[in-house]
Parts: structure tokens; C-alpha cells; sequence
């Protein structure tokens, strides 16, 4: 039963960046794909993002920036996911990264970093092979 | 065209034109065309050839004519770049005030000619350094102003009645402009010699650039207190940048990005003409910022067709005399989002072609990216190369020395006809729904812009449209030497100054500032609620930016992205 539900995504960029325009079509790039798509839109906190994840059921949590600040907000969404004890959820982030910040981000739990060039096609395998629906995990 | 031809010179041209398709096809036979389709980056499909058929409508005196005269298709100037060259203008900003007057200096020595201001994102969505909604941001993406002090130290040691200076800031706009007005008189400068330019277009952030603060009307009604204002007292001060750049960045065409911008500036006119004012005490210092994308010939024609349309627009729709109020001056800026972080200093390529356009297009000020902009905001040595671009384009190619050279080319008059054409269409379409804020609530741009972004990933995905180090000959990220990196501990020492500075102002003072700011806004708009000079007085009080920004939270109310994909 659980492996046929659609996998839940939410996209979100966390922080005062407003450079969209990968958000949004990732978000549609899921959304044709068969995922069941959440997209909170611009500016929201990690609280907010960590809030919505839970109240939404979500599998996956992709992280769009392209501000610098993910310094602060990545390891906060990961320290707040733990908090609630959803650290099962999946957060990928896409945006900008200087190189030297992708092996820090890993280390907080950030499962995966995808960067400037990268294919719809190949983000969207890399969910589907590395990502169940988290109640089935929990089964 | 040139001229208007003769039945018998048309009648040859399409006789010989026929000709030369049955040879193209027959040619094609043996070696096919190496895409099955041409079309631009917009995806507008091109021909292979154009002759005087495809301009036989256009009327040299109507449409073309002469730079300086209407309707300006060739250049808002007589003399163009033979007697001043566009204005280099490097959009700088990082760190503390200090970091960022010191790259000013260095932009300087290096022969920039006007400065651009980038401002962090705390300061670009109204909160100060302290906020926790601040955490992790400060100095990022460019430098941190909190106060009217930060501003003093923005600017030391340059001088503002001989230096022009743009900055890039929408909903606290007006609180930005009231820090830079009065910095400069504390300095001894006169607000009538002030020249400059604050972006100051909300419109296009609900569009695109979601810098997102108050809702639409409120927005539009600071919006034209300013225009009020610099009309009566900052007269060299160009009150908006209705600007196009942002939503080209966010994924539109070139023709989208023309016609959502144009109707940006139809909507500022409307309201500044409902307040009262007559359209040629303000509509001369409109100015207009255009994205320079990588399709070269797309841009030079988006760009001329911008200059007719307004013109157009102002004399037939506005009834403008003065035509100063028909000139459609405007900023360049290559696109951002055409660079890639894949072999990066094949970054520079596409700027100098892209400013190559914007020059061709007859831009009046410049700014060239850098080739690690990709990474992160550009280091010195990044910025630098970017500026010579600009320099060895002026000064050694010789493209500046005659004005609009591209005129009357079969391609590219052909293709300015259709950027008006196509635009019109969505003018008229807007003027449908109602207006643009009326298109907004329906998330109308929002949404063309969205397919158009995704559109265009779709053919990158499928290769048909080539990025050359991603999608064909793909190659990996190097480690650039030179990235510049902005230190996380700075936000404490800003938190400090901010603190002390709080500390340091007359409560008393401050508190009878923010009350008149506060009666102002919550009065109707006019010129006696006129929010400029209150707003000139509390900074002085020293209101921070934030502040002032909470008082107009909470009067006018927020507005949030809804999210839309």
C-alpha cells in the first residue's frame, strides 16, 4: 500500500532570498513527474519550513537559496527536524554554494547538494532511488 | 525601410527572393540545416534570410528617424556616444558600509564613471541587522545599512554633486533616498544637485524580484510620493528604475520583459497623473533598466523597440509636450543568469557580448557581471576584468564612434517591428484585465513567466538550446582563486554599531519624527502627507531603516508570496 503513495516534496526557500526562479521550476519539474508537490513560496523561516513539513507529511524537504545565508538556515532546518523528531525527512538543497561549504552541509544531514547545471532529470532520479515514503520506513 | 519601394522594385525583390529560396531548398537536399528550427533564446523563430519585404511596411520617417527625435527608435541623444560614452556603472555591495566604499574607491580608480549600490537582504526587505529574521544574511549580498551613519560611511570621501549614484532598493525606497538625501546635506551638498536613481519599482516585485513588503497599493503610493517630491526637490534625481532585468532573470522572454515593463511605467504614470501632477512635471525622470541577454541580435532589437513604444505611448496615450517625458533612458545589465559556473571564465565571453548589445542598443549606463558572480558577489580581480569589458569595448572596437549602427538592417528592423507587435499585444491584453495590479492579483505575469522559465529548462534538458560547458561539452566546476568571502562574524560588530547608535539619539526627537511620519501615512496622499520630508527628518532623528519600515508594516499592512509555481 505504502510503496504506491505518491512521494510528498516540499520546496522551500528559507531566508530573505528572493531568486525563485529554480524553486519554481523545480517545484513543476516534480509535479509533472507524478510527486505530490508543496511550494510555500519566498521568505520563509527555518521554523516555518520545519512547521509546514510536518502539518504537510512530507518525504522530502528541497532547500532552494542563492543568498549565501545557508550557512545559518540549513543546519537550522536540520537541528529543528531533529528537535521534532522527523530526522527521516529527506532535505536536498539547490542554489549557490562556495565549494568549501557542500562537505559542511553534508555533515549537518543535508543528504544531497545540487548545483547550478544540474538536470531536472538527474535531481528528480536521485529522489526516486534514494527516497521512500516515510511511513513505510517506519513500518 | 530606407525608402518606400516602387511596385516594380517590390515586385523584383520577391520575383529574385523566390530565386534564392528554391536554391536554399535545393542546397538543403544535399546538406540539410544543422537545426531543424531557429529561434532566439525567447524561442521567437528567425528566418534564414531577411530582405526589404519583411520591412516593407515600415516607414522610414515614422518609425525610424533620426537619434535625439522622435520617436527616438535610434537613440535618446543627437550625439550619443560621440560626445559622452554610457555611464560604468558597477553594481557594488558587500559587507560593512566600510567594505563597500573601499570597492567604490577602487571602481573609481579604475575608471568607473557612476556608482550602484547593492544593498544586503535585510536592507532590501526592510529589517535591520538585529532582526531575527536577519540571521546569516547580513553583508551577503551586498552591504548592510541600518542607519544614516552607515550611509555617511557608504559614501565618505566621494563627492555626491559630481558623482551619480543608483541604488538598487524597492519597498524601503523611500526611507534608503531620505538616508542619502540627508547624509549628503550633512556633508554640505544641495539636494537640487543631487543626481541619481533609486529603483524604487515595486511592480516588477510582486512580478518577479519578490522583494516583498507592503501589498500593491500602498506600494504605489510611496512609490509616487517620491516621484512628487523629486519633481519639486531633488530635480536631477530619476525616481524610478522601472525595470525589466528582474523579470528577464526570473525566466521571461525578451518580449515578456518588454511588455510587463512598459506596462510597469504606464501604471506609474497613471497614479503620478491621479495625484494631481501634470505627466511632464514627472514622466522626465522615469528611467528604465533592461536585461542584456546572450542572444545578441534579440536584445539590440528589444532594446530599440523600447524607445518607440514609450515614446509612442507618452506623446499618443499620456499627451506629453515636453519630450524629455518621451525619452526612454535607460540602464543595462548583462544577464546574471546566463553564466555558468561551469568553466567560469568562459563568463567573460558572454558579458562582453551581451554588453556589446547593450551598447549597440544605445544603453546610457552599464554594468558588466563577473565572471565568479556565479559563486558568490564579485571579488577584485573578477570586477576588474569585467570593467576593462567595458573599457575595450568604449574605447578599442570602435562600436561607439558611429550611433546606431544596426539601423535599417532587413534583420534587425524587421525585428524591432515585431518586439513592438508582440509587446502591444500584451499592452493591450493588460488594458483588458484591468491594469497591472489587477494582472498581479491574478498572477497573471507571474505565471507567463513561469512557463516561459520552464519552457526554456525543458529545451536545455532536451539540447536544444546549447549552454556551452553544461549541456554540450559539459565540464566540471573548478576552484576559482579568487572568490571572495564575506565573514559570518561581521553581522555582530553591525549588531553592535546598531545598538550604540540607537543608544546615542535623542528619544525625544526621534519619537516626534516617527509621530509626523506616522499622521503622514495614515493621512490621504497628497503633497501635505507627502511621506519624503518626514521621512528626511526621522532618519536624521535617527530612525533606523527597520523602524521606519515597521511603521509602514503597520499601517499599510504586509504582503507574502502565495507561492505559486
Amino acid at each position: 500500500m505504502s510503496e504506491e503513495r505518491k512521494l510528498r516534496i516540499l520546496i522551500a526557500k528559507p531566508g530573505l532570498d528572493g531568486h525563485d526562479r529554480g524553486a519554481r521550476v523545480i517545484a513543476r519539474a516534480f509535479r509533472d513527474a507524478g510527486f505530490e508537490v508543496v511550494y510555500t513560496g519566498c521568505h520563509q523561516t527555518p521554523e516555518q519550513i520545519v512547521h509546514t513539513a510536518l502539518q504537510e507529511d512530507v518525504d522530502i524537504i528541497g532547500l532552494s537559496i542563492l543568498s549565501g545565508a545557508h550557512t545559518y538556515s540549513f543546519p537550522r532546518v536540520m537541528e529543528l527536524l531533529k528537535e521534532n523528531k522527523a530526522e527521516d525527512i529527506t532535505v536536498i538543497g539547490g542554489g549557490i554554494f562556495p565549494l568549501e561549504d557542500i562537505p559542511k552541509l553534508k555533515a549537518v544531514g543535508i543528504k544531497e547538494i545540487f548545483e547550478p547545471g544540474a538536470k531536472l532529470e538527474e535531481i528528480i532520479n536521485w529522489v526516486r532511488t534514494s527516497v521512500k515514503p516515510r511511513q513505510a520506513l517506519q513500518a | 525601410m530606407a525608402h518606400k519601394m516602387t511596385e516594380a522594385e517590390l515586385d523584383r525583390t520577391e520575383k529574385e527572393f523566390k530565386e534564392w529560396q528554391a536554391e536554399y531548398d535545393k542546397a538543403l537536399k544535399k546538406m540539410p540545416q544543422r537545426l531543424e528550427r531557429f529561434s532566439t533564446i525567447s524561442d521567437l523563430e528567425v528566418k534564414p534570410l531577411y530582405t526589404p519585404l519583411d520591412i516593407k511596411d515600415n516607414d522610414y520617417f515614422e518609425d525610424i528617424g533620426l537619434p535625439g527625435m522622435y520617436p527616438y527608435t535610434r537613440g535618446v541623444q543627437s550625439t550619443m556616444y560621440r560626445a559622452r560614452l554610457w555611464t560604468m556603472r558597477m553594481f557594488a555591495g558587500l559587507g560593512t558600509a566600510e567594505d563597500t566604499n573601499k570597492r567604490f574607491h577602487y571602481l573609481i580608480n579604475h575608471g568607473e564613471t557612476g556608482l550602484s549600490t547593492a544593498f544586503d537582504f535585510p536592507t532590501l526587505m526592510g529589517y535591520d541587522t538585529d532582526s531575527p529574521l536577519a540571521r546569516g544574511e547580513c553583508g551577503k549580498c551586498g552591504v548592510a545599512i541600518d542607519t544614516i551613519e552607515d550611509m555617511q560611511r557608504l559614501f565618505a570621501n566621494i563627492n555626491l554633486e559630481e558623482v551619480t549614484t543608483s541604488m538598487t532598493i524597492n519597498p524601503p525606497a523611500s526611507i534608503i533616498w531620505a538616508m542619502y538625501i540627508a547624509n549628503a546635506e550633512n556633508e554640505g551638498y544641495s539636494r537640487k544637485k543631487l543626481g541619481g536613481t533609486i529603483q524604487n519599482d515595486c511592480l516588477k516585485e510582486f512580478i518577479a524580484q519578490k522583494t516583498l513588503m507592503l501589498p500593491p497599493e500602498p506600494s504605489l503610493r510611496l512609490v509616487t510620493d517620491t516621484m512628487e517630491f523629486g519633481a519639486r526637490e531633488v530635480p536631477r534625481w530619476n525616481t524610478i528604475s522601472i525595470s525589466g532585468y528582474h523579470i528577464r532573470e526570473a525566466g521571461s522572454t525578451a518580449v515578456q520583459e518588454l511588455a510587463f515593463t512598459i506596462y510597469d511605467g504606464i501604471t506609474y504614470v497613471e497614479e503620478g497623473i491621479k495625484r494631481g501632477m501634470n505627466v511632464d512635471d514627472f514622466a522626465g525622470r522615469l528611467s528604465f533598466f533592461w536585461n542584456s541577454h546572450i542572444d545578441f541580435f534579440e536584445e539590440i532589437a528589444k532594446m530599440r523597440a523600447s524607445r518607440r513604444i514609450w515614446a509612442r505611448l507618452m506623446k499618443e496615450r499620456f499627451h506629453a509636450k515636453n519630450p524629455r517625458s518621451m525619452l526612454l533612458r535607460f540602464h543595462t545589465q548583462t544577464a546574471g543568469c546566463s553564466l555558468t559556473s561551469q568553466e567560469p571564465y568562459n563568463n567573460i565571453i558572454r558579458t562582453t557580448t551581451e554588453a556589446l548589445a547593450g551598447i549597440l542598443g544605445g544603453t546610457q549606463s552599464l554594468h558588466t557581471n563577473s565572471l565568479d558572480e556565479v559563486y558568490m558577489i564579485p571579488s577584485e580581480q573578477a570586477v576588474l576584468i569585467a570593467l576593462r569589458t567595458q573599457q575595450i569595448l568604449a574605447e578599442e572596437v570602435g562600436v561607439a564612434n558611429v550611433i546606431d549602427p544596426l539601423a535599417g538592417s532587413y534583420f534587425v528592423e524587421a525585428l524591432t517591428d515585431k518586439m513592438e507587435e508582440e509587446a502591444n499585444a500584451y499592452i493591450r491584453k493588460l488594458d483588458e484585465m484591468g491594469g497591472m495590479v489587477a494582472a498581479i492579483e491574478r498572477d497573471y505575469p507571474q505565471m507567463e513567466i513561469s512557463d516561459a522559465s520552464y519552457h526554456f529548462q525543458q529545451q536545455v534538458e532536451r539540447g536544444e538550446k546549447v549552454i556551452i560547458g553544461v549541456n554540450k561539452y559539459p565540464s566540471d566546476r573548478p576552484e576559482l582563486e579568487f572568490v571572495l568571502k564575506i565573514d559570518d562574524e561581521l553581522e555582530k560588530g553591525q549588531i553592535d554599531r546598531l545598538h550604540q547608535f540607537k543608544e546615542r539619539r535623542d528619544k525625544v526627537k526621534f519619537q516626534k519624527a516617527m509621530d509626523e511620519l506616522r499622521r503622514r501615512c495614515e493621512g490621504p496622499p497628497c503633497w501635505e502627507n507627502n511621506v519624503m520630508p518626514a521621512l528626511i527628518d526621522a532618519v536624521r532623528a535617527g530612525a533606523t531603516e527597520q523602524e521606519c519600515c515597521d511603521l509602514y508594516r503597520d499601517v499599510f499592512g504586509t504582503y507574502s508570496d502565495p507561492g505559486s509555481f
